[in-house]
Formats: C-alpha cells, sequence, structure tokens
C-alpha cells in the first residue's frame, strides 16, 4: 500500500478525570474515503478536534505525508492542509463566495487584494467541483444550504488541502443535493485527497466510502473495509453489545386517550398535525433535523407560536403558554442540553426544580433543606453521579446531565413526557437506563412521546411510531409495522430504495 | 462514571474554596485596599487620618447612594439584563421629591412620590424590555435621555430649591455623617441600606422568586422551559430595582437637600462598576449583594484614600478604573480554574 497521507498514532486525550480518547490509530489514504463510526460521546469530534488543531492530544503522534504534524491551532492545521467542512456551515452570510474562500488567504500586494487572482482561483477550484455554475459576486446567505457547503469545499481545494474531513455533510441536505455531494466526493478522491466522512448514517457510509474506523468509549473498536462488512457487524462494534440487551424494556399497556391534537400547526412547522396519546403509551416520532419534529413538540408546550389547531389534555384546552401547559401535565426534555435544556452554570437542585418550586415553597420562600433532600432523592433514584445538588451542572458528564433534565420533568410529576432526542450524546450504559425509565413511567401510566433521528432505538422502545418530514405527520403505525428501512424511506420522503 | 469517587472528595475541597472564596473573596480585596492605604497615610509626616472612625463615617456616608442603587442593579445585573438609566433616574426621583416638597406637600408625599417616580422609571424600563423585544442596553440607553428629558421638565430647567423648612430634620440627617445619637454610630441612612441589603440578599437566596432571577439570567431559554415567566420576571426585578433608584433619590437629596436634574448624570457606572467589581457578570445568573456592597465601598475608599495622600482627581479616576479592570481579570482566572 501507499504511503498514508494522515497517520495518526495512539492519540489519547482526557478532559480533567473523563477519558475521551485512549490511544487511538488510524490511517487515511490519498484516494480513498475512510468512515469514522460511532455513538455520540465515542470520541469522533474529539478526535477530529486534534486532527483540526482545535485541541491538542495528550499523547500519541501525527503524521503528514510522512511528516510529523503537530498543529498549534486551527489555522495552523489548515496551512498544513487539514481542512474541515463541519456540519454547522462557517461562512460569513455577507460576503460573497469569492471573500469568503479566500478568506484568510487573501491574494494582495501590499495590501491591496488582487481581486481579479482571487477570482481566477476560486473559479478554478469550483470548476475543479463541476460547478462552474456558482455565482460568485452574490452574498452567501443567499445560497442554499447545499451551496454553501460547496462554497466551504471550495475554500478547502484552494488552501491545497491533503485530508478534508466532512462530519455529518448531509444532516440538512435534500436527496438530490445528497447525491451531488457525493459526485464532488468522489471528485476529491480522484484527484488524491484523502477524505474522512463522519455520518451516522450507515447506508450513506456503504454508499460512498471505502473503508472504516469505528470508535466507541474513546478507543478503536475495529476497522476494516466496507466491502464484505455487514451492518450488524458495525452496529455491534459500535455498541459493544449485543442489540438486544441495550434496550430494556418494563411491560405496560395503553390506557385512556390523554392528549389529543387536532390540526396543530406551527409558525414554519408542524403543518396539520393530527393524533391522540394514550396513557402507559410511548410514542416515537421519526424524522430527520429539519423534519418538524423538534417544533411539534415546542407547540405542544406552547414554546413556539402555534397558528392552528388545537391541543387537548385530559379533554381540556390549556392557554398557550408554557406555564399553563405544564401545570396541565406536560414536560419536555430538550433536545439541546447546552443552549435550552439546562442553565449550565446553575446547580443540579435549581435545575431539577425549576419547573415545580412550590413544594418547597410558602408564602414564596423556600425551604432550601427541604428541597436539598428531594434533589438528594432524584440523584438516588437516576443514580446520578455528582459531589451533591449544589454541583454545577457544567460539571457534571453529558449522561448526567440529561439525567438532571429527565428529573426535571419527573419532578414536576408531568403525565405528559414530550422528549426531543433524549439519547443524543450520552453513553450507552445511559442510554439504556432512559429507555427502561421511558417504560417504567409508561407502566405507572405515563404517555411519552420520544422523539429521534436514531431508528432502531425508536422501533425497540416505542408502542407506535410516527414519520415526519417536511413539518407533516406522515404516517403512524405500531412499532412492530416498521422496518429501519421503511422509516427511513419515508423519513425521506421517497417511496422507493433509499440510497 | 466510575470517576466519581476519587473526583467528589476533590470536588468538594474545590467547592468549600469556592465558597470561602467567594464571601472572603471580595471583602480581602477591600482590606487590602484599605491596608495599603493606612500604610501609605501613615508614612505622610501629617497622616493618621485615614483610618478613623470619623473617615469611616464619611466614607459609609458617601457611598450609601450608590449602595442603594447598586442593590437593585444587582439584581438586574443578575437577571441577566442592564440600566443605564438608573443614574438620570436617581436624579429624576429627588428632583421630584424636591418639587413636591417646595409645593408644600408633607415630606410623607414628597417621599412617596420620589419613591413611586424611580419605581415607575424602573417598570418602564422592564415593560419596553419585555414588550418590544429590545435588549436592556438598548432601551436604558433611550431612557436614561429621555429621565433627564423629563427631571429637567419637572426642574424647569433649573435646580429645584426647596426652602430650609420644607426640608424636614430627619431628612438631612438621613446621610448626615457624624449622628447625635452617638450610640448609632453611623447615620441612619448607612443602617437602611444594611438592612435592605439583608432582605435583598434573603430575597435572591431563599425565594421563589430570586430563583427565578438567577433562571432567567443564567439562561433564558431554560426558563422559558421550565414555565417561568420571563418577561413578567423582568418587569418585576427592573420596577423593585427603580424602587431602589427613588431610594437613592432620597439619598441624594438628603445629601445635596436641592433637585439636581443633572446630578445624576454618569452615576449609572460606579453604580454597575460595584456590582462588576462585587463578581457580578454581565452575561447574567452571576453576582452578590455581599460582592456589590463591598465594591461600591472599595471604590469609595480608594477615592477618599487618595484624598488623604493628596493625590489629585485624575489620579484616583485612573485608579478605580484599573480596579475594575483588574476585579473582573482576577474573576476570569478564578472561574477558568474552577472550570478546568
Amino acid at each position: 500500500m501507499t504511503r498514508p497521507r494522515l497517520r495518526m498514532s495512539r492519540v489519547s486525550k482526557s478532559f480533567a478525570a473523563t477519558r475521551a480518547l485512549a490511544e487511538v490509530s488510524l490511517e487515511a489514504h490519498g484516494g480513498e474515503v475512510l468512515a469514522l463510526i460511532g455513538e455520540n460521546g465515542a470520541g469522533k469530534s474529539t478526535l477530529m478536534k486534534i486532527l483540526s488543531g482545535a485541541v491538542s492530544p495528550d499523547g500519541g503522534e501525527m503524521e503528514l505525508d510522512g511528516r510529523p504534524y503537530a498543529p498549534g491551532g486551527p489555522h495552523a492545521a489548515r496551512a498544513a492542509g487539514v481542512a474541515m467542512i463541519y456540519q454547522e456551515l462557517n461562512l460569513a452570510p455577507d460576503l460573497t463566495a469569492v471573500e469568503n474562500v479566500m478568506l484568510g488567504q487573501e491574494q494582495h500586494r501590499l495590501g491591496i487584494v488582487r481581486r481579479a487572482e482571487q477570482r481566477r482561483r476560486v473559479r478554478e477550484a469550483l470548476l475543479q467541483l463541476d460547478r462552474p455554475d456558482v455565482p460568485l459576486d452574490v452574498p452567501v446567505g443567499r445560497f442554499s444550504v447545499a451551496d454553501q457547503q460547496l462554497v466551504e469545499i471550495a475554500r478547502a481545494l484552494v488552501i491545497d488541502a491533503k485530508v478534508i474531513v466532512f462530519d455529518e455533510p448531509t444532516s440538512s441536505l435534500t436527496r438530490h443535493d445528497v447525491e451531488r455531494l457525493f459526485q464532488v466526493i468522489e471528485r476529491l478522491k480522484r484527484s488524491g485527497i484523502a477524505v474522512i466522512y463522519i455520518s451516522h448514517f450507515l447506508e450513506e457510509i456503504r454508499r460512498i466510502a471505502d473503508r472504516y474506523v469505528v470508535l466507541r468509549d474513546g478507543s478503536a473498536a475495529g476497522s476494516g473495509d466496507l466491502a464484505g462488512t455487514g451492518e450488524a457487524e458495525i452496529v455491534s462494534l459500535m455498541v459493544g453489545r449485543q442489540v438486544s440487551e441495550l434496550f430494556p424494556t418494563v411491560p405496560h399497556t395503553p390506557g385512556e386517550s390523554i392528549l389529543a391534537l387536532d390540526g396543530l400547526a406551527g409558525r414554519d412547522a408542524p403543518h396539520d398535525v393530527t393524533f391522540e396519546l394514550r396513557r402507559g403509551e410511548i410514542f416515537g416520532v421519526a424524522g430527520l433535523v429539519g423534519s418538524g419534529r423538534t417544533e411539534l413538540l415546542r407547540c405542544l408546550l406552547a414554546l413556539d407560536p402555534v397558528r392552528s389547531g388545537t391541543v387537548r389534555v385530559h379533554g381540556n384546552i390549556p392557554r398557550a403558554t408554557p406555564r399553563a401547559r405544564i401545570r396541565a401535565g406536560l414536560g419536555l426534555v430538550s433536545e439541546d442540553r447546552k443552549t435550552e435544556g439546562l442553565a449550565q452554570r446553575e446547580s443540579i437542585a435549581d435545575n431539577m426544580t425549576y419547573s415545580r418550586l412550590s413544594p418547597f415553597a410558602r408564602f414564596g420562600w423556600l425551604n432550601l433543606n427541604r428541597r436539598r433532600n428531594a434533589v438528594l432523592e432524584w440523584m438516588r433514584r437516576l443514580s446520578i453521579k455528582g459531589t451533591g445538588p449544589e454541583q454545577l451542572v457544567e460539571h457534571l458528564s453529558g449522561g448526567n446531565q440529561q439525567k438532571v433534565a429527565l428529573a426535571r420533568v419527573l419532578h414536576q410529576d408531568a403525565d405528559i413526557l414530550l422528549l426531543d432526542e433524549p439519547t443524543r450524546g450520552i453513553d450507552v450504559g445511559t442510554k439504556s437506563e432512559v429507555y427502561r425509565l421511558m417504560s417504567a413511567l409508561a407502566a405507572e401510566g405515563k404517555a411519552v412521546i420520544f422523539v429521534s433521528s436514531y431508528f432502531t432505538e425508536l422501533l425497540a422502545v416505542c408502542d407506535r411510531v410516527a414519520v415526519m418530514a417536511r413539518g407533516e405527520l406522515r404516517e403512524i403505525r405500531p412499532a412492530e409495522q416498521w422496518t429501519n428501512e421503511a422509516l427511513l424511506s419515508c423519513a425521506l420522503g421517497v417511496d422507493g430504495p433509499t440510497p | 462514571m466510575n470517576e466519581v469517587s476519587p473526583d467528589s472528595s476533590f470536588q468538594l475541597v474545590r467547592r468549600g474554596g469556592g465558597f470561602v472564596r467567594s464571601v472572603v473573596g471580595p471583602f480581602a480585596a477591600l482590606l487590602l485596599v484599605v491596608g495599603i492605604f493606612t500604610i501609605a497615610d501613615n508614612m505622610q509626616e501629617d497622616g493618621g487620618r485615614f483610618l478613623t472612625l470619623r473617615n469611616a463615617q464619611n466614607v459609609l456616608v458617601q457611598s450609601a447612594t450608590v449602595g442603594v442603587a447598586a442593590l437593585g442593579m444587582t439584581m438586574i445585573i443578575i437577571s441577566g439584563g442592564i440600566d443605564l438609566s438608573a443614574g438620570t433616574a436617581i436624579a429624576l426621583s429627588a428632583t421630584a421629591l424636591a418639587w413636591f416638597l417646595r409645593e408644600d406637600f408633607s415630606p410623607a408625599v414628597s417621599v412617596a412620590a420620589g419613591l413611586a417616580v424611580g419605581c415607575l422609571a424602573g417598570c418602564v424600563n422592564g415593560l419596553l424590555i419585555s414588550l418590544l423585544r429590545i435588549v436592556p442596553f438598548i432601551v436604558t440607553l433611550g431612557t436614561m435621555t429621555i429621565y433627564l428629558g423629563l427631571a429637567k421638565i419637572i426642574g424647569d430647567n433649573t435646580i429645584v430649591r426647596p426652602l430650609p423648612d420644607q426640608v424636614p430634620e430627619w431628612m438631612q440627617e438621613l446621610l448626615r455623617p457624624r449622628v447625635e445619637q452617638a450610640w448609632m454610630v453611623f447615620a441612619p441612612g448607612v443602617w437602611l441600606l444594611v438592612a435592605l441589603a439583608l432582605v435583598t440578599a434573603a430575597v435572591l437566596r431563599y425565594s421563589v422568586f430570586g430563583r427565578h432571577v438567577f433562571a432567567v439570567g443564567s439562561n433564558e431559554a431554560t426558563a422559558r422551559l421550565c414555565g417561568i415567566n420571563v418577561p413578567l420576571t423582568r418587569i418585576a426585578v427592573f420596577s423593585i430595582s427603580g424602587l431602589f433608584v427613588g431610594l437613592a433619590g432620597l439619598y441624594q437629596f438628603s445629601r445635596l437637600t436641592v433637585g439636581d436634574p443633572v446630578s445624576g448624570t454618569g452615576k449609572e457606572l460606579p453604580i454597575i462598576a460595584a456590582v462588576v467589581i462585587g463578581g457580578g457578570s454581565l452575561n447574567g445568573g452571576r453576582g452578590s449583594i455581599l460582592g456589590t456592597l463591598t465594591g461600591a465601598l472599595i471604590m469609595q475608599v480608594i477615592s477618599s484614600g487618595c484624598t488623604s495622600l493628596r493625590l489629585p482627581n485624575p489620579i484616583q479616576e485612573i485608579i478605580i478604573g484599573g480596579i475594575i479592570i483588574a476585579a473582573v481579570t482576577v474573576d476570569q482566572f478564578r472561574q477558568r480554574r474552577l472550570a478546568a
């Protein structure tokens, strides 16, 4: 085999007491696409941060084209030829394609930008990507997401990248744009660039990548050629155990109706959603990012404005404020723990009790001791690992943070739990605790709406699953009547086989 | 998850240290400043006037107006806001109070009017922020000028001077450094400030409302998610702060015994500085009453110390500016070490 363009050997990194990466090695060759697979929290992003110079490793070595590579920062990494295309694009929306591509590497003479030279280079890069149709002088804010992504890729070409990393590049693309992106990646590959491709979608990986490396709990769990490796094999490498014991359930049977939506519509999404939820039921909502599933939950809690339609809880229509909806028995666990779900710089006790301080209050004054005991009890029941109720949430691991968010809706004694991606970014052990908790709650007679883009967990945990796409609730079926593939093609809005 | 047991003891120590630091920290800075000036003062030939009861009485009285207004500002800053109009609103309240006295209303009515004007000014800030959804900085930048204009209208563009016999005796004694009853040691206005500080600190820590204020400032989205009425909390915070501003107006008036419409211009800056020196974060979610009061005292001690050393005014200003930046730098450094 030829010399790899990138070699990472025994790279390690710890954050405080948490080991994020333990001696991970990988090689990326020119002319191939290497898929980096792993669950959230497996260490993919830390590894890529080390590669891109954003984080420096505690141990290990890296080589780029045979030469030692130890970037001092993102800028040094780019200069050395490592380019990252993140899920969230890094463009200045008011600048044109040319300005964005050349940002930080402007061609100039005595401080005067050489516009013609810049345009020539950008046009060349776009030609190389077979997309000479992209306008050069329009602010990129007016581009589609796909074209913005192309501008990012062009930026990588202009710096003459040796390695390009794509981090979940398709999550906000339409199916047609995904096809075009794959063509672009094929071209990059043929020009001798080493491509590292990170994605949750095994189908996509199978389609575009040549080799794979699976990360699990910060270590390389396995690697090999994709041709001849079964999906089940990769999944078991990812989770590190048999899939069946990953989803512990408590038997539960749906009872009377508790929540009824009739034609619920938000500002942009959802459109006209109608369904009924029963006590003791776990109702799954499958959908890709941007399908309107988060907006559905937010409309239910009246966090987003409701345009039309009604929400009935126990047959009554609560007022459209978060407060009234919480009083009526709804509780939401946000998909975004950092910016919405939790006040990161406040204590566990505060975060757990914000939505219901009344049990500890008399005439508006709190009995902090009584609250502390209640919080300790929740910490024990959900086995939240922390130093105590006063600990700041930001010092907890992702899984424990998620448990604090869950404990809040439990303390609130919500009858209807709206869980938005509750297992995102938490370790496998905590995930199965969350699954067990969900079915235990259903067995107690509570109702759960479980939103996820990881369809396997929906099928394993839910009683019924609905698919959302483009803001519409497309189809509701009992979980056993769905397959992963059927969910995906419904979520992608196609009938035929998926890419 | 197996890192818990070794980590937890470490965390306890760290948290204990943090607690001690958060209480002693601002005090230590105050003691340091007092110590430096005492030494410097005693090295002068005719020194020895700095560390005296007399001077302590002066310093406390001089910092009381800023201190009272800074109680409210602490709440606002914890809730993630800021109030640039506090200075001109103090003058507006003082001017209104003076006008009512001059028009021969009873002192009680006049004081009530002054407090009401302050409260209303704060309430208007809160309403504008909540209803128009404009950031506090911009809203209060606007009302800062509006309140200045209103004060000038009340004062007919000049200073409102009630007659000496229209100003009751107690109002003049409120912040007189030398008290007649020796057992009080410090002026009644100082003791009122201490009492209000205790109440405010208790509200922030032990009341449902206080927890909501922290929640809104720490993460507004989380507060909404938890069903906290964010706009109402904001309006309440600004109204309560307005009440403190009204009281600061009374303090100001009791020292000047006139209502000067322009006397509050620029006053908001030492008020904000007191909160920031005391550990308040302009990002919201952090701040303490004890810290704020210490911050106000530190500034006044520096200014008094510089005077006793016969350092000119500009030097005082430069030192105070440096202290503000230093306080925040130290605080940030501490935060980073805690987070690491």
